[in-house]
């Protein structure tokens, strides 16, 4: 339940800052205003500081946990590399990230329906291609 | 409540979604792995990716991407802005493109149903969605998990991989959007 209610409030935040807007996309690739650059700047400032406090003090989950952030593998780091050039593609085009795709939907841009199922498509053909890919 | 929040309202709250998360479960920011769950889900086949128990770790977070839908709704459709204050410059380049109407979240002529049937509508809305789904699977994240999460963690991958998607948005936007409008 308290998943749902942090999800809605997620998608309200993105559409009520219009980062879901496929126009504020352009904007930012075109380097013509500042205002994704600060959402995104801001974002990862509060959360960097929270991510610090959590573990300097140790903050436990609700249940009583101990947090733990698991770190990412960065191997060779082509799959960063070349999967996030091939996403960046996509947000241009779609103007949508996959969050923003679903608030989109949500949003009355029906037509994100078929982004959507593209891309489940996308994921499923990486799945596929995976031992193939370099990583 | 109609009129568009500022970045410095809207960047701040996105960002305490990582540890809200952490703290109400330990869970990790990452929009993208829904992607993953949902094939998981639907088409398993069989692919080694897909064989694990997605209920077990994907479940709270395809109850969040309910949710994002249900809050797009509020705040695409209920509370909706009247348009999004774009720059001019901006403006007056799309329109060298051919988009006029700039009052949706979406331009209205690319994003519509009957124009899936252009190579313009065809390319933007599928194409796009399948390099939205392959390169943030290939990347393992997508703006919440790397651009967010990740480099507030101060991952290097994180860091690499949002360089590359900018790298990649910026030879979509200046090369091929031009190509595919005209």
């Amino acid at each position: 339940m308290s998943y749902l209610l942090l999800g809605t409030a997620f998608g309200l935040v993105l559409t009520k800052s219009q980062v879901v807007s496929w126009f504020r996309i352009q904007e930012m690739f075109r380097f013509q205003s500042f205002y994704m650059y600060g959402v995104l700047t801001s974002a990862v400032v509060v959360a960097g500081i929270s991510i610090a406090v959590i573990k300097r003090m140790g903050v436990k989950t609700l249940s009583g946990a101990p947090i733990v952030i698991p770190p990412k593998v960065l191997g060779r780091g082509y799959r960063y590399w070349i999967g996030g050039a091939i996403f960046g593609i996509g947000w241009a085009f779609t103007g949508a990230c996959p969050g923003p795709l679903f608030a989109l939907l949500g949003g009355g841009v029906t037509v994100m329906l078929v982004a959507i199922a593209a891309a489940l498509g996308g994921t499923w053909l990486y799945g596929y291609l995976r031992p193939h890919l370099p990583h | 409540m109609r009129s568009p929040w500022p970045w410095w309202v809207a960047g701040p709250l996105i960002g305490l979604f990582v540890p809200a998360l952490l703290i109400i479960g330990n869970r990790q920011f990452g929009f993208s792995s829904n992607l993953r769950h949902l094939c998981a889900a639907i088409l398993p086949g069989d692919v080694a990716f897909f064989q694990y128990d997605w209920k077990e770790s994907g479940l709270w977070n395809l109850v969040f991407l309910a949710g994002t839908i249900a809050g797009g709704f509020i705040g695409g459709v209920l509370l909706a802005a009247p348009g999004v204050p774009i720059s001019i410059q901006t403006q007056t380049a799309l329109a060298a493109l051919g988009i006029h109407d700039f009052t949706g979240l979406a331009p209205r002529e690319l994003f519509n149903w009957p124009a899936l049937l252009t190579v313009k509508g065809f390319v933007l809305t599928a194409v796009g969605g399948l390099c939205v789904g392959f390169g943030t699977a290939y990347a393992g994240g997508c703006t919440s998990g790397h651009a967010i999460a990740g480099l507030a963690a101060l991952e290097r991958s994180s860091l690499i991989a949002v360089l590359g998607f900018f790298a990649g948005g910026l030879v979509a936007t200046h090369l091929l959007l031009p190509l595919i409008l005209r």
